[in-house]
């Protein structure tokens, strides 16, 4: 397991560009469940991607050169925290093989052991305790492939959602299967991803909860995006987002 | 190499999808596949421990493959047995027939092989006026219905008991319908057991050859593959070259991981390890033994460092079992031999890429292939490595057909991304005015892919950045 370096007083925040176009309430929830311990949490502002779209895609060449950029924007020691486990993996656990052969190979490897995800961050780094003002609901947790089989903190990420007494978490029956998201995948193979989403949608009705939790939008956009479609009445929320509002029995971090 | 016609994927794909039946039987039989592997390997520790150790002993025999060889052709020869190499599949069958005519033979008993599939064996001796029949029930099952193997270890496994009656009452002489399996085994085993007796020559896989003792380790559980090379009077072993492991002590841990990925089995009922024919004295085996070692594009996978571990594999099947992609389109919709996340990476790297090279974009990189896998092959590395140089005119490139998929649309998008996302202010600036005149994505080319089954993304009115500049989160 990974060792955990003691609660420092300042973090970098990734906020990924998924987060940044389409989540941005759940991207300021993370800042703000790591503020409340007390940290200092800094957001270079001209972030913008990972490089994971193009990493993926066959155009190495131009995810070297965004990733390079990233690197650049932080450069001191501090942990950098994403909530995202899929890009947090390609960060921690990708960049030192796409800057293999390159000058910035050092620095990459370097920057990738920075990388924390945002759950395993709250829980192994910060202690957080969350007390739970919430009404009762129950709900369910979709991981992402890479929070689970890269990062592997899909068990820190249900640790904090077991830990609000009002919240009752129904495993799906399929948990470890990818919903169909893929980046590209679902663009190029869009017949095979739907088949894989609509088995993920029908596992999370089954469960009978209100609400799916994740901690990747890729997942998120895709699982919500074919309940929208198929008219399902079941609301997708990023982890960091249902977290605050839990807390705070609010609805919005914005 | 064989070069086979370009598979239409796309048209194959949504066959598969629709053939309710189909995706039923692979979804029910992989479903049990997974859990009996969980069972063996309920250990992780354990597990991890084992294959980091297969991981090794492949590794090492990669790393000193042509003296691995040279020295199995070696102590075969020394053992009685013949070793022929064949650089083509093409090869390989006319070995196969030379060997067959030099006997006068017309009936061939074939056990399980991978190779002969790749090397369309059966068809070949078809047109040269020989029966090869096939002998393990699964491969039974699909020769009688003129069907290729939809999964590595289980090749009749998109078949349910019903089709398996039909095909048995249909295409075998004098068969009355029954659905009853004991009845339906007893057909095959009555119609396979004559054929056993007149077969000329029998014909088997190869699990592992071992080159210090020049041992073909062959695994099965139905006692036709050692009939077919104990009964006949001549045994034909084919291999793919990467087969080979340096010592007999290697065998234990590979062969637990074989079979425990393969069929959650402790061991398989048996393990036939060939050394010798029939020695003088002796009241059974066959008088002769041939061993065909087919190349067909592996020194050339060999030759690339990174692609080298493709050769690790030791077909056990189990990253098809796991595949999601592959649950939901089973076997034959690939194309290709080898199907599923090995195949994704091991045809387009023989037929080429042009060919096959379309099926490393069935994957959406879940890992759960790589989780599995015994000898840790990074299938998913491979496959960007196989997008990469689909698109790559570099002259670095090393797989055949590098840079057939190079076109002006995907080459512009993500040049504009590379811009966007390198120079932050046309990011913000672009989805400012996206968002402010509510505009949201179009329903046009790549996003048309994703509407037809999900509802259109939607931009938030204000971004990550925004929110953050509006809360006085530091930016240092």
């Amino acid at each position: 397991m990974r060792v955990y370096p003691e609660k420092p007083q300042k973090v970098y925040y990734f906020g990924t560009c998924l987060v940044d176009m389409m989540y941005p309430e759940a991207g300021m929830a993370g800042i703000k469940l790591i503020q409340r311990e007390g940290v200092k949490v800094i957001f270079p502002p001209r972030q913008t991607c990972c490089g994971q779209p193009a990493y993926n895609s066959g155009f190495p060449d131009e995810a070297r050169t965004v990733a390079r950029k990233q690197i650049e924007l932080f450069p001191e020691n501090y942990p950098i925290v994403v909530p995202s486990g899929s890009c947090a993996g390609m960060m921690r656990h990708h960049y030192p093989k796409l800057f293999a052969n390159d000058p910035d190979s050092e620095r990459a490897i370097n920057f990738s052991k920075k990388i924390y995800e945002l759950s395993e961050f709250l829980v192994h780094v910060l202690d957080v305790k969350l007390e739970d003002r919430g009404d009762p609901i129950k709900v369910t947790w979709h991981s992402s492939c890479h929070a689970l089989r890269e990062m592997r903190t899909t068990e820190d990420s249900k640790l904090l959602i077991r830990s609000l007494k009002n919240v009752n978490l129904i495993e799906l029956q399929n948990e470890t299967e990818c919903c169909g998201f893929g980046g590209t995948f679902a663009i190029k193979q869009p017949a095979i991803s739907a088949a894989m989403v609509k088995d993920k949608t029908d596992d999370i009705r089954q469960t009978g909860s209100a609400r799916f939790i994740s901690g990747d939008c890729g997942c998120l956009m895709n699982i919500s995006g074919a309940m929208q479609h198929d008219k399902i009445q079941i609301d997708g929320q990023h982890l960091a987002e249902f977290i605050w509002e839990r807390i705070n029995d609010t609805p919005s971090a914005g | 190499m064989t070069h086979h016609q370009q598979v239409d994927f796309d048209d194959n794909v949504s066959r598969a999808l629709n053939d309710t039946q189909l995706i039923k039987n692979i979804k029910a039989a992989m479903g049990t596949l997974v859990s009996k592997r969980k069972t063996i390997f309920s250990n992780e520790a354990e597990t991890e421990q084992l294959r980091t150790l297969g991981n090794a002993l492949k590794q090492k025999a990669l790393s000193k493959l042509p003296q691995l060889l040279e020295q199995l052709e070696e102590k075969c020869t020394q053992n009685g047995i013949k070793v022929h190499w064949a650089e083509t599949t093409s090869e390989a069958n006319h070995q196969v027939l030379e060997i067959m005519r030099s006997h006068g033979a017309t009936r061939l008993v074939k056990g399980k092989s991978m190779v002969s599939e790749e090397m369309e064996l059966n068809a070949f001796l078809q047109k040269n006026g020989i029966e090869a029949l096939e002998t393990d029930l699964g491969e039974f099952i699909i020769q009688l219905n003129h069907e290729k193997p939809a999964h590595i270890i289980v090749p009749a496994i998109h078949k349910n008991k019903d089709q398996i009656s039909k095909i048995f009452h249909e295409k075998i002489p004098n068969t009355p319908y029954t659905e009853d399996v004991a009845e339906l085994t007893a057909i095959a085993r009555k119609t396979l057991r004559k054929k056993f007796y007149e077969a000329e020559v029998g014909l088997s896989g190869v699990n592992f050859a071992v080159a210090e003792t020049g041992t073909l380790c062959l695994v099965e559980n139905e006692g036709n593959g050692r009939m077919c090379t104990t009964v006949p009077g001549v045994h034909i072993a084919l291999m793919g070259l990467e087969k080979v492991v340096e010592k007999l002590e290697d065998l234990p841990p590979l062969l637990r991981l074989l079979t425990g990925s393969a069929t959650g089995q402790l061991i398989t009922t048996y393990v036939n390890m060939i050394t010798t024919a029939r020695k003088q004295g002796e009241k059974d085996g066959p008088k002769e033994v041939h061993l065909i070692i087919l190349d067909n594009g592996r020194s050339q996978i060999f030759a690339d460092p990174d692609r080298r571990q493709t050769l690790q594999c030791i077909r056990c099947g189990t990253c098809l079992s796991h595949c999601p992609v592959y649950n939901r389109i089973g076997g034959h919709a690939y194309g290709y031999t080898y199907p599923g996340p090995i195949g994704k990476i091991l045809n387009p790297q023989v037929e080429g890429l042009k060919a096959a090279g379309v099926l490393a974009t069935a994957s959406s990189l879940c890992n759960a292939c790589e989780e599995v896998c015994p000898v840790k092959i990074q299938i998913p590395d491979l496959i960007r490595r196989i997008r990469n140089e689909s698109y790559s005119k570099d002259p670095a490139s090393t797989m055949e057909g590098h840079g057939y998929k190079r076109n002006l649309l995907e080459t512009l998008t993500w040049m504009i991304w590379e811009k966007t996302n390198t120079y932050p202010i046309i990011n913000a600036v672009g989805l400012k005015i996206l968002s402010v005149l509510g505009i949201t994505l179009p329903k046009i080319g790549p996003l048309k892919n994703w509407t037809r089954y999900r509802a259109r993304p939607e931009l938030a009115p204000k971004s990550l950045h925004e929110l953050v500049k509006h809360h006085g989160v530091d930016h240092e």
